[in-house]
């Protein structure tokens, strides 16, 4: 009997009064954030158009030239001091960011599947370093890796090493350790994320139908935690590219990155529109390496089922 | 096949997430330990405790300048950006409207972006505008990037904001600003307070920006950036930055003490997290 | 058959003077229309409920009633007063919301006395009518709780209290049952309906719930598609109901095709290919669409006849599906000539549970019960 009241079908809203309701609601909505938006317009997306303005441009000492030219960019990916920091930089970049994502997915993981009760406390206690200042997490860095730092008094007074090592700071191993360690909350939170939307019964039904837990989880639950590895990936690849600090307080003459030169460019160089063309550069690039990580991924993704 | 259960049931996972942690905090714990030491240098072993180091601190006359102006930094910043926060997260939570994604990704995009395209692009228009870097300009950069935090924070509060509860103020006879004022605030509250003090943290702890977009005043991490320079120095810059992280700490607790109030008061979990 | 009376089912007497006038009210957004054209009077004291599928705009009027929305055209008065221009904070209607909307920031007592501080009774007085409205939902002694340590029975109750303190000369009901499980939910069918009568004041609810709406109201309003197809009481709905949608979605119906052969003012007279040639009453709503029209029997209407037992009037068939529900048995019967087997519903007092499948029965019923209604 009840049969009749559930087979009903369900008038929803058509099109024209969603059109409607979108009318009256947008205007109120877009007026609401307009300001933020006209901010972020302002000291953002002004900005950045100003530089990509001035890349075209040239200096001469204090006038700017106005003439469109490609001049900087020649240099920029010419120049071998720029071209290496570029590749440099990416390759750090990279290589911070697939350690990150390593060494997070299995903490993710496990928050996510036997966090139980105590979840948020987890979470709680690896975002909290997070929020301390980056130059002092930077700073403890050097700290550790310095000449006379911890690890080399440590080590000599362990016996393990006679005199402190040289190798630990100031090269580009000590920059990749300090970013991996500073990202690596960046990296945690959207792995989770994605792994908590994962439907538990999703993994019991592979186990059901016979795949063990290695097969279940490379199966199941990696292809579907695959898009927060993703923006796991890009969140912590994006902004290391242009890091500043860190190169500059643990990576010495190995460790500079592009960052360093940009405002070498913009400081003592004062060439801003040399500086603009390697900041432009700098997104182009990220942006194409982060295109193929999605591509990549996705791959992998598709290749995993 | 034995292992590999254990590994995903959790045993190995533990030993990990516990190492993983130590990971985490090892290096940062290393500045307090250092701060009360005897020696200049940092190295083992430890030569002896003295809160010298500290006591020193107070009679840094740059030292306090700089430590005034990131309050004030601190605290305009983080007024600013939870003001246009809240107005962003509130039209994003409400409302339904063409563009409205695009404008969330274009406000929440410093969050991805490197900051010294951020630094350098902002000076570049304020130096074009004819503005001079001043505190003023530091505050203005730290808003861009303290609003994609406010965002996060402010729109889980708001999200489990069920509209109803606005309309039955109403219906029991409340006017507009009634209503705002005895059930919209005070449940929003929480997720408010939380959304300052992240963006106060944030401000107080930020170098890069602050680094290009500042005159002659310093800010803290300003401060200790030109200190690192001397190795005599060292000490001191430890234990303020054993103070700073500290108070960095206690502030990100408290907000997430509130934050996690809000949520259950809206029934919505989530927050920085989500 | 007699004329169906329009019999109260509340003890208290209602008055016969409307409470709540709608007229041609349509609400549309666009293009589309929410409400189309609606005029209804709902009396004073009476509960009355809105019923229909999602979409239908029920939720839609209701929401104008409470001044939530506005009429794109047309007019709602309430209590002879027109509410054109007037703001949901100053109509005197209350609102019990689907979500309960319990302001969890405070706690059962500050949640019925929000509305009352604006009226500034003094404190001797609020506490009062805090309590007594407490006591009317019972929940005297929960006054300290917050909301969220409610179960969702005492939300329900509280959003109730709440409402009902302001003494509003309508309360609004937004499907205030659709949240809780169905034992619940059944208990609640009968506290509201003597909560009702106990306070006296006006109930408009809303529900897609047919049973719901049957059980408690007074009068009902069906409603598809932004229109109202039916206002009568529970009884007139279920049993004359005025076309398919109406009769489907008040439950089960067997639909037979019919020719008519005579139209009075009363009654009609028409061929069916499993019935026969029938004579019934003509509802009043029924407006002739050509030559043909539906008629419908109810399953329950239906009885199996047990060996010798005849009625004045049955049909032969065969059982093809037989399914049990505890008290009821639901037989499918094939008749001969019918494109559609008819759904019969039959208590399991005599063992219709044990008639096998493929039993050649005979089934009587009541000329009355089958209901005529236009193509």
């Amino acid at each position: 009997m009840t049969a009749a009241a559930e087979g009903q079908p369900v008038f929803g809203m058509t099109r024209a009064r969603r059109n409607a309701l979108l009318q009256s609601e947008s205007v109120q909505g877009f007026a609401l954030i307009s300001p933020t938006f006209l901010y972020a317009l302002i000291l953002l997306v002004l900005p950045i158009l100003v530089v990509f303005a001035h890349s075209f441009w040239t200096q001469d000492y204090l006038t700017t030239d106005h003439t469109f030219t490609l001049e900087n960019y020649r240099i920029a990916l010419t120049e071998p001091i720029y071209r290496d920091l570029l590749w440099r930089s990416l390759y750090i970049s990279l290589t911070v960011s697939f350690f990150t994502v390593i060494l997070a997915y299995p903490i993710a993981y496990f928050i996510s599947f036997h966090g139980g009760r105590h979840k948020s406390l987890w979470l709680f206690l690896i975002t909290i370093p997070f929020w301390t200042s980056y130059l002092l997490r930077v700073m403890s860095w050097k700290v550790i890796l310095g000449y006379n730092g911890v690890l080399n008094s440590g080590l000599m007074g362990l016996g393990i090493i006679d005199e402190p090592s040289t190798a630990l700071l100031y090269n580009s191993s000590a920059v990749i350790i300090t970013l991996t360690h500073a990202w690596a909350a960046f990296a945690i939170l959207p792995i989770f994320v994605s792994l908590e939307k994962v439907d538990r019964t999703l993994v019991e039904a592979a186990t059901d139908l016979g795949d063990g837990p290695l097969r279940s989880f490379l199966r199941v639950t990696l292809p579907l935690s695959a898009p927060g590895v993703l923006s796991a990936a890009l969140i912590v690849m994006i902004p290391t590219v242009g890091d500043y600090v860190t190169p500059k307080l643990v990576g010495g003459k190995d460790g500079v990155m592009i960052a360093n030169a940009i405002q070498a460019q913009f400081g003592k160089a004062s060439n801003w529109p040399l500086g603009a063309a390697l900041s432009v550069t700098t997104m182009l690039v990220v942006s194409l390496m982060a295109g193929a990580t999605v591509l990549i991924i996705r791959a992998l993704q598709r290749l995993a089922r | 096949m034995t292992a590999m259960r254990r590994f995903f049931s959790g045993g190995w996972l533990t030993v990990y997430a516990f190492l993983y942690i130590v990971f985490l905090y090892l290096p940062v714990i290393f500045l307090p330990i250092f701060s009360i030491n005897t020696a200049p240098t940092p190295k083992f072993p430890l030569t002896g405790y003295t809160l010298k180091w500290y006591q020193d601190l107070p009679k840094t006359p740059a030292l306090l300048d700089a430590a005034w102006n990131s309050l004030i930094v601190g605290i305009s910043a983080s007024v600013l950006a939870t003001l246009l926060g809240i107005l962003a997260a509130r039209s994003i939570t409400r409302y339904r409207y063409p563009g409205r994604r695009t404008i969330n990704g274009l406000i929440m995009a410093p969050l991805v972006l490197p900051e010294i395209i951020l630094a350098i692009s902002m000076l570049l228009v304020m130096l074009q505008l004819g503005l001079s870097l001043s505190l003023f300009t530091v505050v203005l950069g730290h808003v861009l990037i303290c609003i994609p935090y406010s965002m996060t924070v402010l729109t889980a509060g708001f999200e489990g904001f069920d509209r109803s509860l606005e309309e039955a103020s109403a219906d029991l006879g409340e006017s507009a600003f009634g209503t705002f004022r005895r059930v919209t605030l005070p449940m929003v509250a929480p997720a408010i307070i939380s959304s300052l003090l992240v963006c106060f943290t944030i401000s107080l702890d930020e170098f890069v920006i602050a680094f290009f977009l500042t005159g002659t005043e310093t800010t803290l991490p300003i401060y200790i950036w030109g200190q690192l320079r001397f190795a005599a120095k060292l000490p001191g810059v430890l234990a303020l930055g054993t103070l700073l992280l500290v108070a960095s700490f206690v502030l990100m607790t408290v907000a997430e003490i509130l934050r996690r109030r809000a949520a259950r008061r809206t029934q919505n979990e989530g927050g920085l997290y989500a | 058959m007699p004329e169906q009376s329009e019999r109260p089912q509340s003890e208290r007497p209602q008055t016969d003077r409307a409470m709540i006038e709608i007229r041609k009210v349509t609400r549309s957004y666009g293009a589309f229309k929410a409400l189309d054209d609606a005029t209804l009077t709902i009396r004073e004291g009476e509960f009355f409920s809105l019923l229909g599928p999602s979409g239908c705009g029920k939720t839609t009027l209701l929401r104008m009633i409470a001044g939530f929305d506005n009429p794109t055209s047309g007019s709602i008065s309430v209590g002879g007063q027109s509410m054109e221009g007037i703001p949901a904070n100053r109509r005197p209607t209350n609102m019990v919301f689907q979500s309960y909307a319990i302001f969890p920031h405070l706690n059962v007592e500050q949640n019925v006395a929000y509305g009352l501080k604006r009226l500034r009774l003094g404190a001797v007085e609020e506490k009062r009518r805090v309590e007594e409205a407490l006591a009317q939902v019972s929940l005297t002694g929960l006054g300290k709780r917050l909301a969220t340590e409610l179960s969702g029975g005492q939300r329900q109750r509280v959003a109730l209290a709440r409402a009902l303190v302001m003494r509003p000369k309508v309360l609004l009901l937004d499907e205030p049952l659709s949240a809780l499980d169905k034992k619940l939910r059944e208990q609640m069918q009968v506290e509201l309906r003597r909560l009702q009568q106990a306070v006296g004041i006006t109930f408009v609810l809303v529900t897609h719930d047919q049973y719901e709406a049957l059980a408690m109201s007074d009068r009902i309003a069906v409603m598809f598609g932004g229109k109202i197809a039916q206002v009568a009481s529970p009884k007139e709905i279920y049993q004359r109901p005025v076309n398919r949608q109406v009769a489907d979605f008040l439950g089960g119906m067997n639909f037979v095709k019919a020719e008519i052969v005579e139209e009075n003012t009363a009654s009609l007279v028409v061929d069916t290919l499993g019935f026969g040639r029938v004579r019934t009453d003509k509802p009043k709503a029924f407006v002739r669409n050509g030559g043909s029209a539906t008629l419908g029997i109810r399953p329950e209407r239906l009885r199996v006849l047990w060996d010798n037992a005849t009625a004045k009037f049955e049909v032969a068939g065969k059982v093809v599906e037989r399914h049990y529900f505890g008290e009821i048995t639901h037989l499918i019967v094939e008749i001969p000539g019918l494109e559609k087997p008819l759904s019969v519903t039959e208590t399991n007092d005599f063992g219709a549970d044990d008639i096998p499948v493929g039993t050649s029965i005979r089934l009587g019923y009541d000329p009355e019960a089958l209901v005529a209604m236009a193509d």
